[in-house]
């Protein structure tokens, strides 16, 4: 599903160049659950956002789906973040005046499709995070758990090839980070590609591999036990 | 533009953020209320310059005879000279191209009498197209025709304040009343909003019964004329010139004689008026422009804060498959509404207060304020253009920042 090979990046902070990512190869498989680990500074931030098309490569290639993604214009770059990729982040990034539906809703809005199907899908995915009965609040009228399986449902509602998660616990407390995990878990046993970034090794572990970052280059690269979520809610 | 999705989509974000809407439109209302008032009132200013100074008919040529001063011909110096109606028909003829309407003047002083009513007003014997050169409105009955000249019929026009005068209650047409102890008819009533009290309280009759009656002369004090507007300003000067050179000719006045005949040519004072008005304008259209530059400081300066404002949202759009197209596309069309609707309700607001002003501050020389509906429209389109452009570029600059920056949490 994912190919990197060589992946470079760096930026310029005024005189200095730094060299974020030092030659990253990667490859994900369909079905796979990832999670990104390292300390601040690792790059593992910068390497998930050349993933997710939100940055771009210096050197190297990286093929999405058999797609070489490679000097994109904005609106290529839109049309296959829109096809391919659902975003989950750190704080949610719901915008806060659409309710519930209607955020879920919104990716489906940039693929043109009809108002009334959006309507469905936007309340079938809600059905699916268990949030149903809030489809018609406003962001600021959930909890944060309650926020994050809006963006989990809406990431989903585009139906993309691959979910990619950027710290999506970090603004959770433990018991309300598992509840997040546990619904990420059911929807990897459906098959679907995803790819996690975290710091937290317990949130690490319920994922199927661990790549460890340090300094921009791939430290460590592991298949792990897959630690259940749901038995520890 | 026609994307029923896109304008759900804009009238959702209006609607949640009124705030900022409101922000934003009260500075477009403010915008078109201020100009439109200013503009109206520069305008008003304008109308009481016309109407002071426009009554009577601007391309008309005054003849007036007076004293020859110089020998000539042998006809001795200082010698009064008197114009006839055969020259007024001598005019007519040579000039029928390029004059429209001509007509004697002869002055009298009258004594007026009806009933036991009496009064002193100064009476015009005229031609009937003496009615087109002064703008006589004739609010009952008729003006001099004429069959009344052919006929030296003993008919009068009076003055509105004539028949207020002389009539009081009474209608006044068909009535005889007497001047100088010989009965005329009224046959019509006029006014003259222009020239004031002074022209309404004068009365017409036909130059023809004028001069039968006084000792039955040809004689006629001055010829005024209205020439075909279209000869231009310099055609008028150059008929005025013709005019003096044919008449010194006829009456044996030397040409360098300054005096004896004298040729009033309105031209000139219709280019005084004219630079005046011009001035007036000038003055409107930079109030007009300023009070517009300042709209649109307004909006610019609204529009890159409420960019700024949703750089986040933006870049959530973004990363959720948003082209750049599509959210530059939303915020100019957004704009667009909200300077429509607003620009709107300032120029009613506006509008609404020049048409209660009325005639209310006409010591303030503002004549019924008010603004064109081409000066109207105009206005909008340039504020919209201007919203557009100061939106365009925040926007595109929105559009363009990378998500993962406008994601960034702070």
């Amino acid at each position: 599903m994912i190919q990197i090979k060589e992946l470079q990046k760096s930026y310029r902070m005024g005189s200095n160049e730094l060299h974020v990512l030092k030659g990253i190869n990667l490859d994900i498989k369909e079905g796979e659950f990832v999670s990104i680990m390292g300390s601040s500074g690792s790059g593992k931030s910068t390497l998930l956002n050349i993933i997710g098309m939100l940055d771009e490569a210096d050197k190297g290639s990286y093929v999405l789906d058999d797609v070489p993604i490679k000097n994109l214009s904005e609106k290529k770059a839109a049309i296959y973040r829109n096809k391919f990729l659902g975003f989950i982040f750190q704080s949610f990034n719901l915008i806060n005046y659409k309710n519930a539906a209607e955020n879920v809703a919104l990716p489906l809005y940039y693929q043109g499709i009809s108002r009334k199907i959006r309507k469905e899908k936007s309340l079938y995915y809600l059905e699916k995070v268990g949030l149903e009965d809030r489809a018609h609040h406003l962001p600021s009228e959930l909890s944060g758990g309650q926020k994050q399986r809006v963006a989990i449902a809406r990431a989903l509602a585009s139906e993309p090839k691959v979910l990619l998660a950027d710290e999506p616990t970090g603004a959770l407390d433990t018991k309300t980070s598992y509840e997040v995990m546990d619904f990420l878990q059911g929807i990897n046993d459906e098959g679907k590609t995803i790819l996690v970034v975290t710091h937290e090794p317990d949130i690490a572990n319920m994922t199927k591999r661990i790549v460890m970052l340090k300094d921009g280059v791939i430290e460590k690269d592991t298949f792990v036990e897959q630690v259940r979520a749901s038995e520890h809610v | 533009m026609f994307d029923l999705d896109r304008w759900r989509e804009i009238l959702q974000t209006i609607n949640k953020n009124k705030l900022r809407t409101l922000l934003a439109g009260f500075t477009v209302t403010l915008g078109i209320l201020i100009f439109t008032i200013l503009f109206g009132m520069g305008n008003g200013l304008k109308n009481t310059f016309y109407e002071a100074f426009q009554d009577d008919a601007q391309n008309t040529i005054f003849v007036y005879s007076g004293l020859a001063r110089k020998p000539f011909k042998g006809f001795k110096e200082n010698r009064r000279i008197e114009f006839e109606n055969a020259d007024l028909e001598f005019l007519k003829e040579k000039f029928a191209g390029r004059i429209e309407h001509i007509t004697a003047r002869i002055y009298k002083g009258v004594t007026a009498k009806y009933k036991s009513e009496y009064g002193n007003y100064s009476l015009r014997a005229v031609h009937p197209s003496h009615q087109y050169l002064e703008k006589t409105d004739i609010d009952k009955g008729r003006y001099v025709n004429e069959n009344d000249i052919k006929t030296d019929a003993r008919v009068a026009v009076i003055g509105r304040l004539v028949e207020k005068d002389l009539f009081g209650k009474e209608d006044a047409i068909g009535k005889y009343f007497s001047m100088n102890k010989i009965i005329y008819r009224v046959v019509g009533v006029f006014s003259d909003k222009g020239s004031g009290d002074s022209e309404e309280r004068s009365i017409y009759t036909p130059v023809s019964t004028t001069q039968l009656i006084h000792k039955n002369t040809e004689i006629i004090d001055q010829i005024n004329l209205m020439y075909d507007i279209s000869i231009g300003a310099n055609g008028a000067s150059k008929l005025s010139k013709e005019i003096e050179v044919e008449l010194k000719k006829r009456h044996n006045i030397a040409p360098s004689d300054r005096s004896g005949i004298y040729v009033e040519n309105k031209v000139e004072d219709l280019n005084d008026t004219l630079q005046v008005a011009n001035v007036l304008q000038i003055i409107v259209l930079w109030i007009g422009i300023g009070t517009l530059l300042a709209g649109v400081i307004g909006i610019s300066n609204i529009m890159v804060y409420i960019v700024k404002e949703r750089t986040k949202e933006l870049g959530i759009r973004k990363a959720l498959g948003a082209k750049p197209s599509s959210v530059i596309g939303m915020i100019l069309q957004e704009t667009i509404v909200v300077t429509l609707v607003f620009g709107y309700i300032g120029l009613l607001i506006g509008n609404f207060i020049l048409n209660s002003m009325g005639d209310k501050l006409k010591d303030w020389f503002i004549t019924n304020p008010s603004v064109s509906q081409e000066t109207i429209i105009a206005a909008t389109v340039i504020l919209i253009l201007s919203g557009l452009i100061a939106g365009y570029i925040p926007a595109r600059r929105a559009a363009r920042v990378k998500p993962i920056v406008a994601l960034r949490d702070e």
